[in-house]
């Protein structure tokens, strides 16, 4: 048997990361939905691996510094999505706490 | 590190990240799956940091980033939420376009890309190109500095189709042969597209917009995931991609829109909507004060309470929190009714209630709570218009027939806090102000929340 492609493997987690996001995000009670898009952005900031890759070669170049200014922005996201996720968190209490 | 070792630290992660996003099916576990979060990105940042060469510049950018994060963090205001959320959609967008554009260089001084990694860089930086500048037009309706009118031309639509068309055209282009002119022509093209697709969206549809950026990031994220053969972008990004899709459609159906309608524009920015004049007859309203609002509460043994957006905008939540609280001492069973569409974007409300100390268990969803107005003493509506108006269910004439309302009219009485007689957001009279057992009380919000609490006290 030949070896598989990359493409396929990559494929296959995508399609089972989907079903797996469905069903979790469906449980999500309405009231922490914008808590859900907060802590959804820090997600996204895992894009950070993305660019911290781009950034890894070690001799500097336009693709070195791209990669740089993208772990960056995407290091926004990480810090800024958990931190107001965390904020807004902290806002919902019980009665008489 | 090994790449074996690298792959299965990224797993534990992944799982990580799958449970902050369960931790979110209720408020007790939220904070712990919110710490979940961080760990699994920590975990993710760390062990890539053992991977590449340039970690001290690295961490350089890490800090930076995350410190102007922290500080936005900190700072925002809730009712400014959806802006923040925008504004981060589009740093991932950008940051896609980047690491597209970075792959590509390096790949033109090195190994040669394959064809299915050339697609895939094409569908990432499109995707990204389009959540990029997408999410800065949303960024600037939301915050008001674009203005909430929609823009709109003859043949919209027919020209971003030819758009989206040249722009596929140079992507295939570039697939077959790979050199940085189609690459350039395509990432302008999906930048001008991000555009063009949201400028003629209203503002009352920004929530939808919102979440549909929220998924575009995800997506972008999982595309650059294919590019790079990396699985923690792929799962990650698909997480954030279904949880945008589907908070899109529950946007959708609160307001019973059909997507692809939001997605084309109209209705958000009043266009094709007249005001309903109603059959001509002057129809006749009752007005009274807060002191006859705060008495009638006050012998109640029932009240809901139905914020919109309004109470925010006059910054009453904590007014309305305070008098919340004087009725619950007085024994009277106190609840928000919470719409959908309530806010700026999904939960908006909720959040913004809970900043102002309402207790989470008194704040209730609509399809909990619409079975209990009619046992209702006193609904007190203040700062919401068309997510109380019965005209949703009666009328098939009328625009909003067929959203789903919080049904105020079946209560007992009925309270209404509003500046004038004016029309809601959607241009429409509401008949529950009509009603015999319904009562004005004009005024600023936070005004009349105030004068309540001062007649409570007598």
């Amino acid at each position: 048997m030949s070896v598989v492609d990359p493409l396929v493997t990559n494929l296959t987690v995508f399609v089972l990361s989907i079903v797996v996001g469905y069903h979790v995000v469906w449980n999500v009670t309405p009231a922490l939905h914008t808590p859900l898009m907060a802590v959804t952005n820090a997600i996204s900031g895992i894009i950070i691996v993305g660019a911290m890759l781009a950034a890894g070669p070690v001799q500097l170049d336009v693709g070195t510094v791209l990669g740089f200014v993208a772990v960056t922005l995407a290091a926004v996201n990480v810090f800024g999505g958990f931190l107001v996720t965390q904020r807004m968190l902290d806002m919902f209490k019980k009665k008489g706490k | 590190m090994s790449a074996n070792s690298v792959s299965l630290a990224y797993l534990v992660a992944a799982l990580l990240f799958i449970l902050a996003l369960k931790g979110l099916s209720s408020p007790v576990s939220a904070r712990r799956g919110n710490m979940f979060g961080m760990v699994g990105m920590a975990i993710a940042v760390i062990i890539t940091m053992t991977i590449t060469r340039n970690w001290a510049y690295i961490s350089l950018a890490i800090v930076v980033g995350g410190s102007a994060g922290a500080l936005i963090a900190r700072r925002i205001q809730m009712t400014a939420m959806p802006e923040l959320v925008a504004a981060m959609h589009s740093l991932v967008g950008l940051a896609a376009v980047l690491i597209a554009m970075s792959s590509f260089y390096i790949a033109q001084h090195g190994e040669a890309l394959h064809l299915s990694n050339r697609i895939e860089l094409f569908i990432g930086t499109f995707i990204g190109a389009i959540t990029f500048t997408g999410s800065i037009v949303a960024f600037g309706k939301l915050s008001g500095k674009l203005g909430n009118k929609p823009l709109r031309f003859g043949g919209q639509h027919w020209v971003n189709l030819a758009l989206g068309l040249v722009m596929i055209a140079f992507g295939i282009a570039f697939s077959m042969s790979p050199s940085w002119t189609p690459f350039l022509i395509m990432t302008a093209i999906a930048l001008a597209l991000g555009f063009l697709l949201i400028m003629p969206i209203g503002g009352a549809d920004m929530p939808v917009v919102v979440s549909m950026l929220n998924s575009y990031s995800g997506w972008a994220a999982a595309g650059i995931g294919f590019t790079l053969n990396n699985n923690m972008l792929i799962i990650a990004g698909s997480l954030v991609g279904s949880s945008g899709a589907i908070l899109s459609y529950i946007m959708c159906k609160a307001m019973n829109r059909a997507f692809l309608n939001v997605i084309l524009g109209g209705f958000g920015g009043g266009e094709g909507v007249v005001a309903d004049a109603g059959d001509g007859v002057q129809k006749t309203y009752r007005s009274g004060s807060a002191e006859d609002a705060a008495f009638m509460m006050g012998n109640a043994d029932s009240v809901i309470i139905v914020p919109g957006y309004g109470l925010a905008v006059a910054r009453a939540q904590h007014a309305i929190n305070e008098m919340s609280n004087m009725l619950t001492e007085k024994g009277i069973k106190v609840r928000y009714a919470i719409h959908p569409v309530a806010g700026r974007m999904p939960g908006h409300m909720n959040v913004l209630l809970a900043e102002a100390e309402v207790p989470y268990d008194q704040v209730v969803e609509m399809d909990e709570i619409n079975n209990e107005f009619a046992d209702t003493d006193v609904v007190l509506v203040i700062g919401a218009n068309d997510v109380v108006n019965p005209a949703a269910k009666t009328d098939p004439h009328s625009p909003i027939y067929g959203m789903p309302i919080l049904e105020a009219h079946k209560a007992r009485t009925i309270l209404i806090v509003k500046r004038s007689m004016a029309a809601g957001y959607a241009g429409l009279d509401n008949d529950l102000f009509y009603l015999d057992k319904s009562m004005m009380v004009f005024g600023d919000a936070k005004k009349v929340v105030e004068d309540v609490i001062k007649a409570l006290q007598h």
